[in-house]
């Protein structure tokens, strides 16, 4: 058999001609067992230097294996080792059966390397391949169905390739989406979420203090993909069809896959993450984790590390916490005053200044909270509106006369008739944490007096509402929240103006006008 | 009965004509007291108490003294009726009632006989007299010498004529003595003198009118010669004329020769400098407290709508300051103004016009004046603008004075009454120049101007193609100097004044957008040529001035563009750069075109969002960021420093560019905001590298250049000026909101950092001083305010347990639903009451009239009887007599 192997390869390096030998060698071999040495020839090809090539083989490997283990002449069972084969006493047939068996295993050994080649083109073929390989295994299992209930599954297959995926070193983001056609199944989705789990605590425990970014990277992306349809209890959509005991199968019920995925992410969240995968995970926590688990009170733990860590990460903890408080019955010590905590001049100029707002929002809707927790909330929010732009401020100003309107005893804010004309100082202490002792209630809104006179005209009018008293109707300000400093600048120049009024100083140079700045400390030389 | 009537009616007089007599009022038998059905608590009646006796007396004495006057009159007397149209009408204006009655009379004319006449114009009149004959002009003199001969009443005259020569002997003692001591005049001789005098002196007075007449018809004449050159209406009667044309030449002369005439005549006095800067602080102050209104912003609408609205007593003066006249300052049509001391200087050469065009009382010659007047003066500023200070540069700037002239002459040959408008906006636009070049400092040599103007003139054409698209304006400006630059602006800009042809407004409202996109190229040159572009300011101001929406849009669009650009690299990278000179230089001169301190300004407001928007994004990760940071700074400190706006981005930079000097930036006890982190890679971009840098520093301006590049070298030196300009900034800001409720909050952070972190001791001196003053300005405690309560109310009055109110009817019943129905029910209800009043009246007239006419009956009868009694008594006694005589006879 080695002696044919080399001879024709690198003779022909045409075009066309390695198309026409790879064809003639996969018909060859399907149509007689007397070709079956040219079986090397195509697999010598998968290793071949040239993408094309390695893809044309890829495709007739795939042809011929599929082929063969229709015709059930791939051996199954436990496989003997290929240098016994001559000695033992078999059949021809056998013998035939043993020698294509191992020349599958190294097909698919070489397409798993082929996983990681550096050609998108070659990955790809590489995984449908293998992924037909899967089908093609578990229609007719090369092991034999004899104890557990994975009987027909090729798992051993998909964890290598799962292995492969989940590269340490290599993104392989592309790859996934690619797979995650393949991911609709539910068998498939199964096998690879219980592979997954295994393979992460695998690599992370042996690697427990070398940061793997990519690897992670990797899962997340691959975790990120995984979405178990809700439609009903029972899963309908498989890569192979089980015909028998199909209640008794797992894979059929939609609690064992939300158990598996549930337990896939859980094992992905214990170990430590940087704070970039923190946020991803974070921003996807609530829309697309969290309903598919069997118990999402399971993350507690995972979630008030994340709202400890502060920053951006805290605030996008708090929709996983929303969540679970809300709709888990969860309670949560101190929620209050850690988000009181939490209130920073950065939040006015975060990504998720929309989504913070918006929860805050909802957090303060309740009239039960008590009026100095209200009115240290308000406090904070004027103090911190000194330093903000007026993309912020246009949904924070609406937003604390919604507050104000919401708790009539926090009006004492922006009306205190009893202490008028009494000068004092602002009793206000901005660093305490606790809002209890931060003395709000006796303060007054003297920030957003000061915001009367914003250069912004709309939040200059937002500000002068405190000085009437307030009107019954809450102001809606869901729509301003994502509103984005291009935004109100489009604002303003789509509003019709009848006149435009002109400077009466004319200029006469450029650093030269009646209230110069800039000319002083700058020269045009 | 009618004895006691009498007797009543008597007393009755009596009563009324002693109004003193109260016993008549409390005379039981004279009161007569109304019954009042229900006693309604606090209602007063007039009528509860009535005297009726009285009040038949006053009424009869009322008829007597009118209806029975008539009644005398009646048939007997004449009376004039007015019968003028609408004479005692006062709904009808003067105005209004003398057309009518002219349409009348005309009316009447027309009806009796010109029905059938078509051919007869009639007559136009004034005062009477009729118009064509006072056109015709003939006859002046006659009419003058009569009048004169008329209104002759000397002093001397009366004096001699009357009162018995009083005068004439007076003038002999007076006068006459030295002359003629020794033989004092007859009285005959006296007056003969005189008659001689007078006739003297009106021959004089004859021949020196029959001078003026020939030298006016000489000038009639010769103003008919020329008068077809200058106009294209010519007049029907002198259509003819058209073939003996004079030569150009002539007509040049001619020309001149009027317009120093012109200049002869008196025009108004000129102003002093005095008044002339109090117009100049009057303008001033009413476009101030205009801006400051739009500052407030509250009154924006109401001040649009007022501006249409003219009080009916207002005598347009331009006292109210409620006013707007923003309208003197936008661009419109060909009437309105660039600016108001144009518009005025403008006025003024109207005001001349008008005086002149009453002197001359012609039409025609008006016109001609007007264009003659402006070309000469167009000519001036022509040349004052085109040679700027040159006023004795001598052949080239006189040739080009020369062909400006030919330029200006051919342009008055075929076109009338427009251009001259024209040369007044363009005359308007040369003044406004002029202010401009006036302004300037003479920064650059005089000879050195002169040189290279001259220079600049040799190779300049003196039109220009208005650019079409904006590489055509690059291609016109390239290779050119930038003084030349804003010689060809210029020149191009006067070529295609709208008011020239049809199509120019749209021309330069692009040559604007060409202008600000080539600025913008100019920024973004390595180096950026600065120069040229602070020569093209003024350039861009008037243009700007001229076309105020097109520059707006122009403006907006760019502004626009910026901010779209720098959210989407926002999106894509999630940092963006800082913006570049380009944009910097941008919102320079929308800061100079436009109010920065409007409450809402369609073109400043959006440059405020970008600037907040550039100072909370970009990132700073160089020198160069900082220094556009800077810049930004600044034009953000100089876009409130009027309407002293808070700006809380402004702060937060200058706080992170603060924070950017402070070398150990652990355990801060401040927080900086965005863009700038506690720690990052480039937060040591401020700190110095070399100690001993500040040695050797000075203060002086930053180029702008350095926002393109930092040289490499004397880096800390920049860092030191970075720093003190930043410090000053901070300086500006403390003085400019410390009057905000939260000022200490405010600079609290600031403060904290400048006092715990700043590493003062490495910084030059005026830095540290800078420093400390700084320190001073921000207190250590924020400073006290009084609670904040609402604006005081008006009290909403309690609700009073008020009574039901019911509208009370003239009539009974409540009738009808709707308003009209009741009007009008009310007007039926009234006219019923009306008549029958009126029907009692006139009932009460016939029965006084009757009684009258009884009484004048009985009284005619009475006399009768007595006559006839009379009669019978004498024919008695006469009977008697004759009986006695015949009885006598008898015996």
């Amino acid at each position: 058999m080695a002696p044919s192997t080399d001879s024709n390869v690198k003779e022909e390096n045409s075009q066309g001609s390695y198309k026409k030998d790879i064809n003639t060698k996969t018909d060859h071999v399907l149509q007689s067992k007397k070709h079956a040495n040219d079986i090397f020839d195509v697999i010598e090809y998968l290793q071949s230097e040239k993408d094309k090539q390695i893809i044309f083989a890829s495709n007739a490997c795939r042809k011929i294996f599929c082929e063969l283990s229709d015709r059930g002449d791939l051996y199954v069972g436990d496989l003997p080792e290929e240098d016994d084969l001559m000695s033992g006493d078999r059949s021809g047939e056998e013998k035939y059966r043993i020698f294509m068996r191992h020349r599958y295993n190294s097909c698919v050994e070489i397409l798993l390397e082929n996983i990681g080649h550096e050609s998108f083109q070659v990955k790809e073929t590489s995984l449908c391949t293998l992924m037909k390989f899967v089908a093609a295994e578990a229609k007719h299992p090369l092991q034999n169905p004899d104890s557990s209930e994975h009987f027909c599954f090729p798992r051993e297959l998909l964890r290598n390739l799962v292995e492969r995926l989940l590269s340490e070193k290599e993104d392989m983001s592309l790859l996934i989406s690619r797979f995650q056609e393949f991911l609709e199944m539910d068998d498939v989705r199964y096998y690879v979420m219980s592979s997954v789990r295994d393979n992460i605590y695998k690599v992370m425990s042996r690697k427990k203090k070398a940061e793997i970014p990519v690897y992670k990277n990797n899962v997340f992306t691959l975790l990120s993909n995984i979405n178990i349809p809700t439609q009903g209890p029972k899963m309908k959509k498989f890569l192979v069809r089980q015909d028998y005991r199909l209640d008794e199968w797992k894979v059929a019920k939609l609690k064992e896959h939300k158990r598996a995925f549930e337990q896939m992410w859980l094992m992905f969240l214990k170990f430590k993450l940087p704070s970039f995968m923190y946020k991803k995970i974070l921003v996807i926590l609530h829309e697309s984790i969290m309903p598919q688990m069997s118990d999402p009170t399971l993350l507690i733990d995972f979630l008030s590390a994340a709202y400890d860590i502060g920053g951006a990460i805290s605030l996008l903890a708090l929709n996983g916490l929303f969540v679970l408080i809300h709709q888990h019955n969860l309670d949560y010590p101190d929620f209050y005053k850690k988000l009181y905590g939490l209130l920073d001049p950065s939040i006015f100029h975060v990504k998720y200044r929309a989504r913070f707002f918006h929860l805050v929002n909802i957090f303060l809707s309740s009239t039960h909270l008590p009026a100095y927790l209200v009115a240290a909330f308000v406090k904070r929010f004027a103090r911190l509106s000194l330093t903000a732009p007026p993309t912020a401020l246009l949904i924070l100003l609406p937003f604390i006369c919604n507050l104000i309107r919401r708790h009539p005893s926090c009006r004492i804010l922006i009306h205190r008739p009893s202490a008028a004309e009494e000068p004092c100082d602002d009793p206000y202490v901005m660093e305490e944490e606790d809002p209890a002792q931060c003395h709000a209630l006796e303060s007054s809104l003297w920030e957003i007096k000061t915001l009367q006179t914003h250069y912004h005209p709309d939040v200059a009018k937002a500000a002068l509402t405190i000085n009437e008293p307030l009107t019954e109707q809450e102001e809606d300000i869901s729509e301003l929240l994502e509103l984005s400093a291009f935004e109100v600048m489009e604002r303003e120049l789509k509003a019709e103006s009848k006149t435009i009024p002109l400077e009466f100083d004319t200029a006469t140079e450029l650093l030269k006008s009646s209230r110069e700045v800039l000319g002083v400390h700058f020269s045009l030389e | 009965m009618r004895k006691q009537q009498k007797f009543s009616r008597g007393l009755s007089d009596k009563v009324r004509k002693s109004k003193a007599a109260p016993e008549i009022q409390k005379n039981p038998f004279e009161v007569k007291i109304n019954r009042k059905k229900f006693d309604v608590l606090g209602r007063k009646s007039k009528h509860d108490v009535g005297l009726p006796g009285v009040s038949r007396s006053k009424a009869i004495q009322k008829r007597k003294e009118t209806l029975l006057k008539e009644f005398r009159l009646k048939d007997k007397s004449n009376k004039f009726i007015d019968r003028r149209f609408g004479e005692y009408d006062n709904k009808i204006t003067p105005e209004e009632k003398i057309l009518q009655r002219f349409t009348l009379e005309r009316q009447r004319t027309h009806d009796k006989k010109d029905m059938y006449n078509l051919n007869e114009e009639e007559e136009l009149t004034h005062y009477g007299q009729s118009l064509a004959e006072m056109e015709k002009m003939t006859d002046v003199i006659d009419s003058d010498s009569d009048s004169e001969e008329k209104g002759l009443l000397s002093a001397e005259l009366t004096a001699t004529h009357f009162g018995g020569g009083g005068g004439l002997l007076k003038k002999k003692s007076g006068g006459d003595e030295d002359e003629e001591q020794h033989k004092p005049k007859s009285r005959q001789e006296l007056i003969e003198e005189l008659i001689i005098k007078s006739k003297q002196e009106k021959r004089e007075r004859q021949t020196q009118k029959e001078e003026a007449q020939e030298l006016t018809e000489k000038l009639d004449q010769e103003w008919k010669s020329i008068q077809n050159l200058l106009s294209h209406k010519t007049p029907k009667a002198e259509s003819k004329d058209d073939t003996d044309k004079p030569k150009l030449d002539q007509y040049d002369m001619m020309v001149r020769e009027l317009g120093f005439e012109m200049k002869a005549q008196p025009s108004e006095k000129l102003k002093s400098a005095e008044e002339l800067t109090r117009e100049e602080r009057e303008r001033l102050q009413k476009l101030e407290a205009d801006r400051l209104k739009r500052m407030m912003g509250d009154t924006e609408e109401e001040s649009v709508q007022t501006s249409t609205h003219i009080s009916a007593d207002d005598i347009n003066d331009g006292f109210i300051l409620d006013k707007d006249d923003r309208k003197t300052l936008a661009y419109k049509e060909k009437t309105s103004k660039f600016t108001p001391g144009c518009q005025k200087s403008i006025q003024q050469d109207r005001k001349t016009n008008d005086g002149r065009w009453n002197i001359k009382g012609n039409e025609e010659e008006k016109e001609d004046e007007d264009g003659d007047d402006d070309e000469e003066e167009g000519e001036e500023e022509e040349g004052d603008d085109a040679a700027e200070d040159d006023a004795d540069d001598d052949a080239e700037g006189e040739e080009d004075e020369e062909e400006e002239d030919d330029d200006e002459d051919d342009e008055d040959d075929h076109c009338d009454l427009q251009s001259d408008e024209g040369d007044e906006d363009e005359e308007g636009q040369g003044a406004e120049e002029e202010q401009v070049s006036a302004k300037e400092p003479p920064a650059v040599s005089e000879e050195q101007k002169k040189a290279t103007q001259e220079a600049a003139r040799a190779e300049l054409p003196f039109t220009f193609k208005a650019p079409e698209c904006y590489s055509d304006l690059k291609c016109l400006l390239q290779d050119h100097s930038s003084q030349q630059q804003r010689l060809i602006l210029d020149r191009t800009v006067k070529c295609h004044h709208p008011s020239l042809a049809v199509g120019n407004k749209a021309k330069l409202q692009k040559l604007f957008g060409f202008l600000m996109e080539y600025v913008g190229e100019l920024a973004t040159q390595n180096p950026p040529d600065l120069r040229t572009i602070n020569a093209l300011i003024p350039q861009i101001c008037s243009l700007c001035q001229m076309f105020p929406e097109a520059a707006c849009k122009a403006v907006q669009t760019l502004l626009s563009d910026g901010g779209h650009s720098m959210e989407e690299t926002l999106e894509v990278k999630g940092r963006a750069p800082m913006p570049d000179l380009d944009m910097l230089v941008l919102l320079k001169i929308t800061a100079q075109l436009f109010p920065t301190s409007d409450f809402r300004h369609p073109v400043t407001t959006p440059a405020f969002i970008y600037i907040s928007q550039a100072l909370t994004k970009c990132v700073v990760s160089s020198l160069e960021d900082v220094c556009k940071g800077l810049i930004l700074c600044c034009l953000a400190l100089e876009f409130v420093s009027l309407s002293q706006r808070f700006f809380p981005e402004l702060l937060n930079f200058l706080l992170g560019l603060l924070h950017l000097t402070v070398s150990n930036k652990h355990n801060t006890d401040y927080t900086v905001v965005a863009p700038f982190r506690r720690q990052e890679r480039n937060c040591d971009l401020l700190v110095l590298k070399d100690p001993n840098a500040s040695l050797s520093w000075n203060r002086k301006p930053i180029s702008l250049r350095t926002a393109h590049r930092i040289p490499a070298e004397e880096r800390d030196h920049y860092r030191l000026s970075v720093t003190d300009s930043c410090l000053d900034l901070v300086k500006r800001c403390t003085s400019l909101y410390k009057d905000l409720p939260s000022y200490g909050h405010i600079f609290q952070p600031i403060r904290t950092l400048l006092l715990k972190h700043f590493p003062v001791s490495s910084y030059p001196a005026p830095t540290q001083d800078l420093h400390r003053e700084i320190l001073e300005a921000i207190p250590e405690e924020p400073s006290q305010q009084a609670p904040l309560v609402f604006k005081k109310k008006k009290p909403i009055p309690l609700k009073l347990f008020a009574p039901k109110v019911v509208q009370i009817l003239d009539y009974g019943k409540k009738r009808g639903n709707t308003k009209e129905e009741k009007e009008r029910e009310r007007l039926k209800h009234k006219y019923k009451r009306e008549f029958k009043g009126a029907l009692r009246e006139i009932r009460k007239d016939t029965r006084f009239l009757a009684q009258e006419k009884l009484g004048d009956i009985m009284r005619r009868d009475a006399e009768r009887k007595r006559k006839v009694k009379e009669l019978y008594g004498s024919l008695a006694t006469q009977e008697g007599e004759w009986k006695a005589l015949k009885r006598k006879k008898r015996k």
